[in-house]
């Protein structure tokens, strides 16, 4: 993947085949230039067995295909850098759901850039416009947010996935990472 | 700063479309969007194909969706266009270019980009 945003881009997607409702996508840059990115969802989660399988892209059998090779290039990205990727999930009647967690250190010759990330937020949204999506991407120089339930809320019976509405979530976040003008 | 007044005016002017455009679509344009697809490119693809069909006003007859892997990984971006009544269009190796073609000539003219459809690219 050219861009750590087509990651983002290709594991959330996992998540809106697992049924998620809710899928939370965080970026978090500390002082150090450790990024660590956080996707996490409350779909139907992976047993032991299948969570065991989807890091490696030769145990993939024809059952599990959905899984295939997008957490493995995920873990590429992240162990070029010197970072790591840990998987948690339960498929817990109560409590279910799958949380991807991967680190980067930002500074590493082999860090790929995060990219357009607005554009992977805006084609999940439009892609699943009946899911909803919180997405926040802070570090010590910006803070940009959104959590697509707030925008239901102005939207009432107005889908996510309208074009116009799309147009006003990419404006939105673009708006966000501008930098604030003095 | 943009705020959400401006969604809610957004809001306002859509309300009353709501419903009218549901099934009415004759085209349906479907972007493979499984990592093959996201890892070739298709990111941009779809996004040419939203705004193309927007820019040309043909929202109410054409719809852009995104389903899984079609299962020529090689091919990637792949793109499927389905229309009533006529035989399925598979175009592959798109990019953003590429498809603002399809959408002048293709959806909008009605012909198929030939050069760009798996028949030509074996």
């Amino acid at each position: 993947m050219k861009e750590l945003s087509l990651n983002i881009l290709d594991i959330a997607k996992n998540s809106t085949a697992a049924g998620a409702s809710l899928i939370e996508i965080s970026l978090l840059t500390d002082e150090r230039g450790i990024l660590t990115l956080t996707i996490r969802d409350n779909g139907c989660g992976m047993s032991e067995e299948t969570l065991k399988r989807v890091s490696d892209p030769f145990y993939t059998t024809r059952t599990t295909r959905k899984v295939g090779m997008g957490i493995p290039l995920l873990r590429l990205a992240a162990e070029s850098t010197g970072g790591t990727l840990s998987l948690v999930s339960s498929t817990d009647p109560a409590n279910h759901g799958t949380t991807v967690t991967a680190t980067f250190d930002t500074g590493h010759i082999d860090f790929v850039p995060v990219g357009d990330v607005v554009s992977s937020l805006v084609t999940l949204i439009g892609g699943d416009p009946d899911r909803d999506f919180v997405f926040s991407d802070r570090s010590p120089s910006r803070s940009v947010f959104l959590d697509t339930r707030e925008l239901r809320e102005v939207l009432g019976e107005v889908s996510l996935g309208e074009y116009e509405v799309l147009a006003w979530i990419k404006a939105y976040l673009l708006d966000q990472y501008r930098p604030a003008s003095t | 700063m943009i705020s959400l007044a401006e969604l809610a005016a957004i809001r306002d002017k859509m309300k009353d479309k709501v419903g009218v455009r549901e099934g009415s679509a004759e085209t349906r344009v479907v972007v493979g969007m499984a990592t093959c697809g996201i890892a070739a490119g298709a990111r941009p693809v779809l996004n040419a194909f939203v705004e193309g069909v927007n820019k040309e006003g043909l929202s109410d007859k054409v719809t852009v969706t995104q389903t899984g892997c079609i299962g020529i990984c090689q091919y990637e971006p792949v793109v499927e266009i389905f229309e009533d009544g006529k035989e399925k269009t598979t175009y592959v190796k798109l990019t953003a270019e590429k498809v603002e073609r399809i959408v002048k000539e293709h959806l909008l003219g009605g012909k198929i980009v030939e050069e760009y459809t798996i028949g030509a690219n074996r």
